[in-house]
C-alpha cells in the first residue's frame, strides 16, 4: 500500500487519532481527574501542532477530491495553533466542568471538518466537511449546560447554519447543473457570466456570508456569541471564520475567476454594509462578548476588502490578516474569559479601574485592542494596511477612503474600553485576578504574536511566497 | 552614522523603564535616555557638517536601506537631509526639556516616561523615514501615547480631549493612507510599485493623479498641524494634556504634520501643490487670523497658547503654500521656532499652574515679585511669540513674509499683508496676558508663599531658551542647514 496517504492526510489523521484516544479514555473504567486529563490533551495538541510543521508532502488523493500543498499545510497549522491556544485559555473553565472529554471530542471534530474543508478540491467534499465543522459547534455553543441562554444560542446557531447550508447547497446544485462537474478546476473551465451561473454564485456567496457573519447575514452572531461559553465564542469568531476565509480566497480568485466582475460588485456591497453596520452596532455595546462579536463583524468587512484585490496580494493579505486576527482576538478573549470565570462580570463598566488592580491583564487587553484597531506597532496595523492596499489595487479610491475612515470609527469603541480600564475609577473595581499557568502561556504566545508578526516581516513574506507558488 | 540608533535608543530605554520599579531609578533612566538622545542628535549634526564639508554632495545623507516587505516594494529606507536634521534636533531638545519639566511626576511615573519615550521614538522614526510606509507607520505610532498621556495624566475634560485628539489624528492618517496608496499605485520602479520617496520623486506622476491625491495627503497631514477647519483638536488637546505632553504635542507632534505636508505632499506632488496653492494660502490666512482673534478671547493660559499655536502653525502652511524658496525656508524655520517657543511657553505655564493651581489670567497677578525666574522666562517666551527681533519667532515669520512678498501677483501680496497684520493681534494678547498675570499688583496673598523654579525646571528652560536665542541672534547656521533641502524641493517644483 502506498504510504503517501499518511503524509498527505497527516493533519487529519493526527486529529482523528486524538479524538479516538479521548474516546477510549472516556470509555475506560478508571476515572481520570480533570486536571490530569486536560494536561494530557494540551500536550497532545501541542504535539499535534509541532508535528504539523514536519514531513509534509504535496499531492492529490481520492480522484483529486482531496489536495494538499504547502499553503494548505500552513493554514492547517494556523488552525491547530488557534485550537491549542483556546484549549489553554479554557483550562480554568473546563477544570470544573464535568464533560471535559466531550468538549474536546466536539471541538476536534469541528477542527477536523475545517481541515478537510481547506483541503477539499470538490464541492461535495467541501459541503460535507463544512457540515462536519458546523454541527459539533452547535453542541459546543450549548456547553454551559445549566444556562438557558446557552441553549437558546445553540438553537439559533443550528437554525441559521441550516438555512445557510440550504442556500449553499442550492447554489452547488445549480453550479453542478450548469457546468456538469463538481470539481473546482473543471467548474472554472465552463463558467461564464450566464444568469443562472451568477445566481448560483450569489447563493454560494450567501452561504459563505452566513458563516463568516457578513452583513446582512450577521443577525445570529451577537446572540450566539453572548450565549456560548467564552472558549466556544473565540473558536467561532477566530477559527470558524478563519477556515472559511482560507477556503473563500482561492475559491474566489481561482474557481470563480470567470465571474470576477460580479464577485467584485458583490464583495463591494458586502464589505460596505459589513464594516458600517458592524462598527455602528459595536459603538454602543455594553457586554464585552457582544462587543467583540460586532467588532469581529466589522473585521470581516475589512477582510472582504482584501478579497477584492489582485489574486496573489489579495490572498496573502487575507491569510496574513487571519493570523494577526487570531492572535489579537484570542488575546482579547483570553482576558475576557479570565475575568468572567473569576467574577462572572462581562460588561464594559465592570472594567472601570481595572488597571489599578490588574496592570498586566490590562496591558494584554490593551495591546489586543490596539491590534484589532490597527494601531502600530502591533501586527493589526500591518494586517489592515495590507488589506486596504490590496483592495486599492482596483483603483476604487472612494471606497478605500470610506474603509479607512471606518477604521477611525472603530477606533472609538476600542478606545472606549481602554478609557474604562486606564482612566476611569470605580468604587469597587475587579479585585486582583490570578492567571493559571496554561492561560499565562496562551497570553504570552498571543502577545508575542501581536508584537512580532508585524514588525518582523518574515510571516508575511513566507505566506506571500507560498501563495505565489501555489 | 547609523540612523537606526535614533530609533533604537528610545526603544531600549523604554524597555528598560518597564523593568524598573524604583521611582529614583525611573527618573534617572528617563533623564539619561533624554540626555543621550540629545547628545546623539548633536553628534548627527556634527557628522552631517563633516560629510558636507568634505565635499559629499547628495540629496540625503547617512542613507541605508533594509529589506522589509520586499514583495510589496516596501523597504525600511532611512536617510536625512538638512530639514530632517533640524526637525530631529528640535525633537531631542523638546524631549529633554519635557523630561526635565516632568521630572518630579509621581503618579504612575514609569508609564509616564515610557509613553514619552515611545512618543519620541515615533517622531524620530517619522523624520528619518524615506519610505512612505515606514513614515506612515511612525506617524501612527505617535498617536496612541498622546491619547494615554492626556487621558491619564491630564486635567479638565481630559477624556473628551484625548478621544477627540485620537480620533481626529487617526482620521488625518486615514486620509494620508489614501494619498500614499494613490502614489504607490501610480509609480512604477522597474515594473513594480514602490513606496520609496526617492523613487517617487524621480518618477513623473501625471497631473491628474497628483491633483487627485494631493488633497488627501495635504489635508491628512494638515490635520496634524492644525489646518483650518480641522484645528479643533488643538485647543482641547493641548489644554487638557499634562505639561510634558503639551510640550510634545505642540513642539513635536504638530511638526510631523508640517514636515509631512512639505516632504510628502509638496515634494512628491509639486504640480498639484501649485494647482492648490491658492486654497492652501487662503486656509492658512484664515488659520492665522482666526487663531489670533480666538486667542484674544481666552482667559486660560493654556488655551491662549493653544490657540496661538493654531495661528503660528498657519505661518508654516502659508510658507509651504507660497512655494518660493525663501517662503519654504521660512516655513521650516517657523516649525523649529514654534516648536521651541511653545514648548517653553507650555513649560512655564505648567510651572505656574503647579504652584498656583490656576491657569486663569484673572486670578494671577504680580508673579514677577514672587517667582522672578519663571516670570522672566514667561516674558521671554511671550516676546518670542509676538516676534521680537533677536528671538527665533522674528526670524521665522520675517522669512515667511519675505518669501511671500517675492510673488508679485496681487493675491499673494494681499495674503502676506493679511498674515502680517496678525502680528498686531498677537502682540495684543501676549502683552495683555503677560501684563495681567506677571506684572501688576499681587492678586492673591497666598501666592507670596510660592517658591521659584527648581533645578530641573531651570535646566529645561535654559535648554529651550538657548535654542530660541541661538536661532534669533544667528539664524544663518540653521538656514545653512535647511537650505540644501529646500533647494531640492524648489527644483522639483520649478522643473515641472
Amino acid at each position: 500500500m502506498d504510504t503517501e496517504i499518511f503524509f498527505l492526510m497527516k493533519h487529519e489523521l493526527m486529529i482523528t487519532l486524538i479524538i479516538f484516544s479521548l474516546l477510549f479514555i472516556k470509555l475506560s473504567t478508571t476515572e481520570w481527574k480533570n486536571e490530569k486529563l486536560l494536561s494530557v490533551i494540551n500536550i497532545l495538541l501541542a504535539i499535534n501542532l509541532t508535528v504539523g510543521f514536519f514531513l509534509n508532502k504535496e499531492g492529490n488523493l481520492f480522484g483529486d477530491m482531496f489536495r494538499n500543498n504547502e499553503l494548505l499545510v500552513l493554514e492547517k497549522n494556523i488552525l491547530n495553533l488557534g485550537t491549542l491556544l483556546i484549549s489553554l485559555q479554557s483550562y480554568e473553565w473546563l477544570k470544573k466542568h464535568e464533560h471535559a472529554p466531550e468538549f474536546y471530542m466536539l471541538l476536534l471534530s469541528s477542527l477536523l471538518g475545517m481541515h478537510f474543508m481547506i483541503s477539499s478540491n470538490n464541492l461535495l467534499l467541501f459541503y460535507l466537511s463544512l457540515e462536519l465543522s458546523t454541527i459539533p459547534l452547535a453542541a459546543l455553543v450549548n456547553f454551559d449546560l445549566d444556562k438557558k441562554r446557552s441553549a437558546e444560542a445553540a438553537m439559533k446557531m443550528i437554525f441559521s447554519s441550516a438555512f445557510a447550508s440550504c442556500l449553499l447547497l442550492l447554489g452547488i446544485s445549480f453550479l453542478y447543473g450548469t457546468t456538469g462537474s463538481s470539481h473546482f478546476s473543471e467548474i472554472t473551465a465552463t463558467l461564464t457570466e450566464k444568469p443562472l451561473q451568477v445566481f448560483a454564485f450569489v447563493l454560494v456567496m450567501a452561504g459563505f456570508a452566513f458563516k463568516i457573519s457578513a452583513v446582512p447575514f450577521h443577525l445570529w452572531t451577537a446572540d450566539v456569541y453572548e450565549g456560548s461559553p467564552v472558549a466556544v465564542t473565540s473558536f467561532l469568531s477566530v477559527l470558524s471564520k478563519g477556515s472559511l476565509l482560507f477556503v473563500l480566497a482561492p475559491l474566489l480568485f481561482k474557481t470563480f475567476a470567470p465571474l470576477q466582475t460580479s464577485a467584485y460588485h458583490l464583495l463591494l456591497l458586502l464589505a460596505i454594509a459589513t464594516m458600517l453596520i458592524g462598527n455602528l452596532f459595536a459603538l454602543r455595546q455594553q457586554n464585552l462578548k457582544r462587543f467583540l462579536a460586532f467588532s469581529s463583524i466589522a473585521q470581516v468587512g475589512f477582510i472582504l476588502i482584501g478579497l477584492m484585490g489582485q489574486s496573489t496580494v489579495g490572498t496573502t493579505s487575507v491569510v496574513y490578516f487571519v493570523v494577526v486576527y487570531l492572535f489579537s482576538n484570542l488575546a482579547a478573549f483570553g482576558v475576557v474569559s479570565i475575568i468572567s470565570n473569576a467574577t462572572g462580570k462581562e460588561t464594559v463598566t465592570d472594567l472601570k479601574g481595572f488597571y489599578k488592580t490588574n496592570p498586566v491583564l490590562s496591558w494584554i487587553l490593551a495591546i489586543a485592542l490596539f491590534s484589532l484597531a490597527g494601531i502600530p506597532p502591533t501586527a493589526g496595523f500591518f494586517g489592515k494596511f495590507f488589506l486596504l492596499l490590496a483592495g486599492a489595487a482596483k483603483g476604487n479610491y472612494v471606497f478605500i477612503t470610506f474603509a479607512a475612515l471606518n477604521m477611525v470609527l472603530s477606533l472609538y469603541y476600542y478606545l472606549r474600553i481602554i478609557k474604562a480600564m486606564f482612566m476611569d475609577t470605580s468604587i469597587e473595581p475587579i479585585e486582583k485576578l490570578k492567571m493559571s499557568y496554561p492561560s499565562k502561556i496562551a497570553a504570552i504566545v498571543c502577545v508575542a504574536g501581536i508584537v512580532l508578526t508585524g514588525v518582523i516581516s518574515g510571516v508575511y513574506n513566507y505566506i506571500s511566497n507560498l501563495v505565489f507558488v501555489n | 552614522m547609523n540612523l537606526l540608533l535614533l530609533i533604537l535608543l528610545p526603544f531600549v530605554f523604554s524597555l528598560v523603564l518597564l523593568l524598573v520599579n524604583k521611582l529614583q531609578l525611573i527618573r534617572a533612566i528617563a533623564l539619561t535616555g533624554a540626555v543621550l538622545q540629545w547628545g546623539l542628535t548633536i553628534a548627527l549634526l556634527y557628522f552631517y557638517w563633516q560629510q558636507k564639508n568634505s565635499g559629499v554632495d547628495s540629496i540625503m545623507y547617512f542613507e541605508s536601506v533594509y529589506s522589509w516587505y520586499a514583495t510589496l516594494g516596501i523597504n525600511f529606507h532611512v536617510g536625512v537631509d538638512g530639514i530632517s536634521i533640524a526637525m530631529i534636533l528640535l525633537t531631542s531638545t523638546v524631549v529633554l526639556a519635557g523630561v526635565l519639566v516632568s521630572f518630579k511626576e509621581e503618579r504612575m511615573s514609569k508609564e509616564f516616561f515610557f509613553l514619552l519615550s515611545f512618543l519620541s521614538l515615533g517622531a524620530y522614526g517619522f523624520f528619518i523615514s524615506l519610505d512612505l510606509f515606514s513614515m506612515f507607520f511612525f506617524l501612527e505610532v505617535a498617536v496612541i501615547p498622546k491619547f494615554l498621556l492626556i487621558g491619564i495624566w491630564g486635567s479638565g475634560k481630559k477624556e473628551y480631549s484625548a478621544m477627540k485628539l485620537a480620533l481626529m489624528l487617526m482620521a488625518g492618517s486615514a486620509l494620508v493612507f489614501v494619498g500614499l496608496a494613490g502614489l504607490y499605485y501610480n509609480t512604477s520602479v522597474n515594473g513594480a510599485n514602490s513606496f520609496d520617496m526617492m523613487e517617487i520623486a524621480k518618477a513623473n506622476i501625471p497631473d491628474a493623479v497628483q491633483n487627485l491625491f494631493f488633497p488627501f495627503a495635504f489635508i491628512g497631514f494638515g490635520i496634524f498641524t492644525a489646518l483650518f477647519p480641522f484645528h479643533t483638536w488643538v485647543p482641547d488637546g493641548h489644554s487638557s494634556a499634562p505639561t510634558a505632553a503639551s510640550m510634545f504635542l505642540a513642539g513635536i507632534s504638530m511638526k510631523l504634520g508640517g514636515y509631512g505636508c512639505l516632504r510628502v505632499a509638496t515634494w512628491l506632488m509639486p504640480d498639484a501643490a501649485e494647482h492648490y496653492s491658492t486654497i492652501i494660502i487662503i486656509l492658512a490666512c484664515i488659520a492665522i487670523l482666526y487663531g489670533a482673534f480666538a486667542t484674544m478671547m481666552q482667559s486660560d493660559l493654556k488655551y491662549i497658547n493653544a490657540y496661538s499655536s493654531v495661528s503660528h502653525c498657519g505661518f508654516v502652511l502659508l510658507g509651504i503654500g507660497m512655494l518660493t524658496k525663501t517662503a519654504i525656508n521660512g516655513a521650516v524655520l517657523q516649525m523649529v521656532s514654534h516648536g521651541l517657543m511653545t514648548a517653553l511657553f507650555f513649560a512655564v505655564i505648567g510651572m505656574v499652574y503647579e504652584r498656583t493651581h490656576t491657569r486663569k489670567v484673572a486670578e494671577l497677578g504680580g508673579l514677577l515679585k514672587v517667582m522672578p525666574f519663571i516670570s522672566s522666562v514667561f516674558v521671554l517666551a511671550g516676546l518670542c511669540s509676538l516676534g521680537l527681533p533677536g528671538l527665533s519667532g522674528f526670524v521665522a515669520e520675517m522669512t515667511v513674509f519675505m518669501g511671500g512678498w517675492q510673488k508679485a501677483e496681487l493675491f499673494y501680496r494681499i495674503a502676506t499683508i493679511v498674515a502680517c497684520a496678525s502680528i498686531v493681534v498677537t502682540a495684543v494678547y501676549i502683552l495683555r496676558a503677560t501684563g495681567s498675570s506677571i506684572m501688576g499688583p499681587l492678586k492673591n496673598e497666598q501666592h507670596l508663599q510660592l517658591t521659584d523654579a527648581k533645578w530641573n525646571e531651570r535646566t529645561a528652560a535654559f535648554v529651550l531658551l538657548i535654542g530660541i536665542i541661538a536661532m534669533g541672534v544667528a539664524p544663518f547656521w540653521l538656514v545653512d542647514l535647511i537650505n540644501p533641502g529646500t533647494e531640492i524641493i524648489i527644483q522639483k517644483i520649478s522643473s515641472n
